[in-house]
């Protein structure tokens, strides 16, 4: 599905990837992880198109990216802050993105499931941090692409929001479709993930499941194992 | 393109700036008009507004849009549209409503009072046209600024200096600069300087139009004489749009290559 070669970026002086090399397959849930400033957002902006590499090659499905906006068509993107034109309500943002994205999208599903619709004739600059990050999640979701991917998808979200999230996301990997993920909420992570991509300094420090990093680390709680991974590298 | 336009307006003519915006020319107007009901003497008072207010709001609305819809740009970049048509649909959508806002604000009140029937009309005409360009041009300028600028306080700051720049200091250092060098032939160099300036160049292409030798000032006459009235009208309102050209081109170069 994604194929990354030795992709190299800096902003400036400040190296953030250093050659990573990544391939992830078609269907399932990746969890991106790493410390902060590992350069995850930027990997994610970079397959996004949003941070145009200094070296290196993306592909999605077999075709490069570089300089094309149509593959974009089989992305949806969560971004980690959620912004919106002040002056929109709820639902002229919704149909916006429609009308943008030129697709039908399934938000009538979404908007129940997260109890949205006391909230669809407000302007958004009116909505709490958590309802703005329900309506991102709406935005992001209703669409049919084959590649989903959420930066911090939980910020914000309350315990039942988080479940049907979570629920979404299930139901997503069933039908077949990759999701990446990024999150500093391990337990999550450990939850939905079936593997894990950890950055360390700009390079993919490790790649595979759960129970091979547990392994590995020779850790029996998640947790401790990520924690684990960083110790060594310190050391 | 013209869908991100229609969005960027459609969000922009609900601000309540814009109202504050439209609300002030129409003020303005009504107020010019009932204390002095001559048209054309309406219209040089308001060419010495425009010419200062219009940069002004232009730069500043231009900065501040860019700044405040960073985070919903981030979104559009994230979806199957071309990074061109994003910026370049934001820019004519916020240089759109603060057009309309002036051509609404100041053409309502002429209109009342009898626009349609006095022979000033031309002259009004090319005064709003000269606020669109000038809105045109400092919004793109405000948008180059905002797209070099990552940081909002350098960003404004620039924002506000290009337009002391431009509006004031400008001047003066082209009057000190001909006082300088009296002594030598300064035809060429002040046509040359006042092309570099859109504010001199719009206050001039009016003045050329209404014919009044005695606010043309120094370049002015000078304009005059070389080109004469039309071809002076002709020439600057070419120079304004190749002001207006090249920002924006330089809008659509930078956010090609700009991360985000």
């Amino acid at each position: 599905m994604i194929k990354i070669d030795n992709l190299h970026k800096n902003f400036g002086k400040n190296q953030v990837l250093k050659g990573v090399n990544l391939g992830i397959s078609e269907g399932g849930i990746f969890a991106i992880l790493g410390p902060n400033g590992s350069g995850k957002t930027t990997l994610i902006k970079s397959i996004l198109g949003m941070v145009i590499p200094n070296k290196g090659d993306i592909f999605i499905g077999d075709t490069p990216i570089k300089k094309s906006w149509k593959y974009r068509q089989q992305i949806d993107y969560l971004p980690q802050i959620a912004n919106f034109p002040a002056n929109l309500t709820v639902k002229e943002l919704i149909r916006m993105i429609k009308d943008l994205r030129n697709k039908p999208g399934d938000d009538n599903t979404l908007i129940t499931s997260f109890q949205l619709s006391p909230f669809l004739d407000k302007k958004l600059s009116n909505l709490s941090g958590g309802t703005k990050q329900k309506v991102n999640l709406v935005l992001t979701l209703m669409f049919d692409s084959p590649l989903i991917i959420l930066d911090e998808p939980t910020t914000g979200l309350d315990p039942i929001a988080l479940l049907e999230l979570k629920k979404i996301i299930q139901k997503e990997k069933a039908k077949g479709k990759t999701v990446l993920i990024t999150s500093h909420i391990m337990s999550f992570v450990e939850e939905v993930a079936d593997e894990i991509v950890f950055l360390l300094e700009g390079k993919v420090y490790f790649k595979g499941n759960i129970n091979s990093l547990k392994e590995k680390t020779k850790e029996t709680d998640f947790e401790h194992a990520i924690a684990n991974l960083l110790k060594e590298n310190n050391a | 393109m013209l869908k991100i336009l229609k969005y960027s307006f459609y969000d922009l003519i609900r601000s309540r700036w814009s109202y504050v915006y439209l609300l002030f020319y129409l003020a303005l107007g009504f107020v010019l008009l009932f204390l002095n009901s001559d048209l054309s003497k309406a219209v040089i008072t308001l060419m010495n507004v425009i010419i200062i207010l219009v940069p002004l709001i232009g730069t500043i609305f231009g900065v501040m849009y860019y700044y405040n819809s960073k985070e919903f740009t981030e979104l559009l970049l994230a979806q199957p549209i071309k990074r061109s048509s994003i910026f370049l649909g934001q820019y004519l959508g916020v240089a759109l409503s603060l057009s309309m806002s002036l051509i609404l604000g100041l053409g309502l009140p002429f209109v009342m009072y009898g626009l349609f029937q006095s022979n000033t009309i031309w002259e009004f005409l090319l005064l709003l046209i000269t606020g669109t360009f000038l809105t045109l041009i400092f919004t793109a300028l405000a948008f180059n600024i905002a797209l070099y600028n990552e940081n909002k306080i350098k960003g404004f700051s620039y924002a506000i200096l290009l337009w002391l720049f431009m509006a004031v200091i400008y001047d003066g250092l082209f009057l000190m600069s001909l006082i300088m060098f009296e002594s030598y032939p300064l035809d060429k160099f002040s046509i040359g300087a006042t092309l570099f300036n859109p504010i001199d160049l719009s206050r001039i292409l009016i003045l050329l139009k209404l014919d009044i030798s005695a606010l043309l000032g120094y370049t002015g006459a000078v304009f005059q004489k070389f080109f004469g009235t039309n071809l002076g009208v002709i020439l600057s309102c070419v120079a304004l749009s190749i002001w207006v050209f090249l920002p924006t081109f330089n809008i659509y170069r930078k956010s090609k290559k700009k991360d985000f």
